[in-house]
């Protein structure tokens, strides 16, 4: 069967010796809303800089039916892909709001015209639209958050992939921002602390813990067996 | 304590200051050297180097905001020229001061926009090459230890502030907006003390960096200094030599003063007549004399740093 | 906390906000050339260039007040011209002693001083209209129409992005610095250790930002090539310019040969 997300044996060594990722098996199938959860370190932002070819270690990594690590992919890969990182800062690099979200499609190469329809559309969907002309050290987190998101859905991608999206937001940006991913129809993979959000928004969990996925389940079943959570130094919510 | 950032007075040129020409000559000049910077950036370093040397800039600019409290209410502060140069490289640390100086002068007034060449030439170019060549000479004289980092640092950063005030100065005389003879050890004195400031500083934010992150110190070592970096600061120097009797000759000099009041003869009798008068034969002209010893000195200065760089490259390599 | 106050910028709506940024840049580059080449002593010249500046002063709606407060920050620069009040030759105004010389004031002295002040003052009010009225990202899309390197554009723009994230986090290790001091800052901000252990911790302070830039910078570069930046600079090209723009571009000129002309009659 067609698989989203296709990791097998993932290995990864930082320069310095330490194993980061230590045979990493998974697959996501289209649609599939799934949590990436486990202790600081535990490799999950070296996990996901693999699944657009920023990282490449050993192992055979494929998204949306392409190898990530073959040459000429890489262009496909990213445009799949939309990964949205922790801190918004990083990820909000231009002078303006519609500078950002535009990025990605102008690398695509897109027309003028295209890019002015994705921006659009992006804002739209994030409910920003009349934000583009803003600078972003202006807005607040969860505003911040919001655009970072529409920085990739501007490229259309078919996976979402986002680090920490909940994190540093007061109550009601937090809930504001699961309202925005819940109506997202791409299939998504969320690294995150806040297991009450996993709860709520994403019926499939992975726990990882020193560079391998130690529980893969339905979420409802995982985040109810206590002993394994302690014992990956995650409480239960 | 937190101020909106500005350099010590009198390195920002403001508009008014400078004749068109002066400025026209300096913009012509940034361009080129930044350009050829643009290019070597692009071809050395590639792609990643572009988001580094714009959030670099970035603290740089921040850096001048972190100010400690010297005497009688004045503050000491960073310019961030030698800093750069020794984390970044020449080349990107010219195109990092570029952008640091224009952003200052675009937004916030700090130096004029006609002035801007020059303010790009001197805190851009001048200050880097200054920096580059002195830190590179003691680590090599230190044989690459760690007080080598610090001494060439510091001395670094003091010499490319005084450096560029020397600059600043003759661009002034130049322009007839200073009085040269009154501006250049007033300009040189200030800034002999604002540049063990920038020194300490410096010093410190590389003892910093030695202890945490060695790695973005050494970075730089390993590259040799290439040829066009000598030609470059050569021609730097030369540059300096060929204005510097251009500015003195300029009419208003202190020597007026000195007419009417006897003053140049008391105040500075001493310490002028221990520069003795040039004189070479079959030139008549005190000028062309002036500029032809600035220019023989600064080859001599030039020839003799460039043998013992090769002297020593020659035994690191023996070795 | 945030810092705002960095960002001169003013948004409006007035004919100088909405005017075209490369025109706007240009013209502006025109007016200060023109006011440095206007001679010394031209009064007649600087009236009419102080007048065109504070008409569009009036026009951009940020108020005469607001440019002018601005404009006395950079007068420091001055005390380097202040000694042509003596070095300058011509007819002595006043002689005065001082300790064992007489110190003379010539009349074309103090001309070329108060000439340079008020050149350098209309020049930088000028200056602080374009800042105010042109928000950062259009100055920098005027740049790259006017075919600054796009690469030094791109660094431009990054390094303004983030200027702000970055004085917020040097604000933050002052705040640091200053809870642990002890010594309160409102007593003339005297902190305890000799001025080189303060440059000392100051420097310590800026490698810190360093190393934070550092890594921002390779999170930034992640973050760029998630979405597909290959090291070149892109951006849209910006339309032509119009023949409205050019008129007024053409016009900018007339005004300005014309002060210089008058400016040259009135001088000699």
């Amino acid at each position: 069967m067609h698989h989203t997300i296709e990791v097998r044996n993932l290995i990864f060594k930082y320069p310095d010796g330490t194993h980061a990722l230590d045979g990493v098996t998974f697959s996501i199938a289209p649609g599939e809303k799934v949590a990436l959860v486990g202790p600081n370190g535990a490799g999950k932002s070296t996990l996901i800089l693999h699944l657009n070819g920023i990282l490449s270690g050993n192992g055979e990594v494929k998204v949306a039916g392409l190898e990530v690590n073959q040459n000429g992919n890489l262009g496909k890969v990213r445009a799949a892909v939309g990964l949205v990182f922790q801190d918004p800062d990083d990820q909000l690099f231009s002078p303006t709001v519609f500078d950002d979200v535009a990025f990605g499609p102008i690398y695509q190469g897109l027309s003028e015209a295209q890019v002015r329809e994705r921006v659009d559309r992006a804002l739209a969907a994030v409910r920003m639209q009349e934000y583009a002309g803003r600078v972003s050290h202006h807005l607040s987190v969860g505003q911040k958050k919001r655009i970072a998101i529409a920085t990739v859905l501007s490229m259309e991608p078919e996976i979402l992939v986002l680090d920490e999206p909940s994190a540093g937001l007061d109550p009601r940006a937090r809930r504001s921002l699961i309202h925005l991913l819940r109506e997202l129809p791409q299939t998504m993979l969320i690294a995150t602390h806040d297991l009450r959000m996993v709860m709520e928004l994403l019926p499939r969990t992975l726990i990882m813990d020193g560079g391998r996925i130690v529980a893969d389940g339905a979420t409802e079943k995982i985040l109810q067996d206590e002993p394994l959570l302690t014992a990956h130094g995650l409480e239960k919510p | 304590m937190l101020s909106v950032p500005h350099a010590p007075p009198l390195m920002h040129i403001p508009d008014g200051f400078l004749s068109v020409a002066v400025a026209v000559v300096m913009w012509l000049v940034s361009v080129i050297v930044v350009g050829y910077a643009l290019r070597m950036v692009g071809k050395d370093l590639g792609e990643r180097q572009v988001p580094e040397m714009g959030v670099l800039a970035a603290v740089i600019f921040a850096g001048q905001m972190l100010n400690f409290p010297v005497a009688g209410g004045t503050s000491g502060h960073l310019i961030g020229a030698a800093l750069a140069t020794i984390l970044l490289g020449p080349w990107a640390a010219i195109i990092i001061m570029t952008c640091v100086v224009s952003v200052q002068a675009l937004i916030f007034q700090d130096g004029g926009i006609l002035a801007l060449g020059a303010n790009i030439f001197f805190m851009g170019v001048v200050a880097t090459t200054v920096a580059y060549f002195v830190y590179r000479t003691v680590q090599r004289f230190s044989g690459n230890k760690s007080w080598g980092i610090f001494v060439g640092g510091f001395l670094a950063a003091w010499l490319s502030v005084v450096v560029t005030s020397i600059g600043v100065a003759l661009a002034l005389g130049v322009s007839g907006t200073s009085p040269f003879n009154i501006a250049l050890p007033a300009m040189v004195g200030v800034h002999i003390v604002i540049g063990i400031g920038e020194g300490l500083i410096t010093a410190g934010a590389l003892a910093f960096l030695y202890a945490t992150r060695r790695d973005l110190i050494t970075s730089q070592d390993s590259k040799p200094v290439s040829r066009t970096v000598w030609v470059f600061g050569l021609a730097l120097a030369l540059g300096l030599a060929l204005l510097s009797p251009l500015a003195s000759s300029f009419p208003d000099g202190l020597e007026w003063v000195a007419e009417q009041s006897g003053f140049l003869e008391r105040a500075m009798g001493a310490p002028y007549q221990l520069i003795p008068d040039y004189t070479f034969p079959g030139v008549n002209s005190p000028e062309a004399a002036t500029i032809l010893a600035g220019v023989v000195g600064t080859l001599l200065v030039g020839g003799v740093a460039f043998v013992i760089a090769r002297a020593r490259k020659g035994r690191a390599t023996a070795n | 906390m945030h810092v705002h106050f960095l960002d001169p910028h003013r948004a409006g709506d007035s004919v100088i906000h909405r005017l075209d940024s490369r025109v706007k840049l240009a013209l502006t580059l025109m007016f200060i050339v023109t006011v440095s080449l206007t001679p010394f002593g031209a009064w007649a010249a600087y009236i009419l260039l102080l007048a065109i500046v504070l008409s569009v002063e009036l026009l951009s709606e940020l108020g005469i007040g607001y440019v002018v407060k601005r404009s006395v920050l950079a007068t420091p620069f001055l005390l380097a011209a202040l000694p042509l009040i003596f070095t300058v030759p011509g007819e002595v105004l006043v002689t005065a002693p001082f300790l064992s010389w007489n110190l003379t004031i010539t009349a074309p002295g103090v001309e070329r001083f108060l000439s340079i002040a008020v050149k350098s003052w209309i020049s930088v009010q000028m200056a602080i209209v374009l800042a105010a009225t042109t928000s950062f990202p259009e100055l920098l899309w005027a740049l790259r129409a006017l075919h600054v390197p796009k690469l030094l554009v791109a660094v431009l723009g990054l390094m303004w992005r983030y200027i702000f994230v970055l004085a917020d986090e040097a604000l933050r290790l002052m705040r640091a610095r200053s809870a642990r001091s002890g010594a309160s800052p409102q007593l003339g901000g005297k902190t305890g250790g000799s001025i080189a252990w303060r440059a000392r911790v100051t420097g310590g302070m800026t490698g810190n930002l360093f190393v934070r830039g550092f890594d921002r910078g390779d999170r930034i570069y992640a973050a760029m090539r998630a979405r597909g930046y290959d090291g070149e600079a892109r951006a849209f090209a910006a339309p032509p310019l119009q023949i409205g723009h050019w008129m007024m571009l053409g016009g900018g000129l007339l005004v300005c040969l014309l002060i210089l002309f008058i400016a040259n009659l009135v001088a000699r």
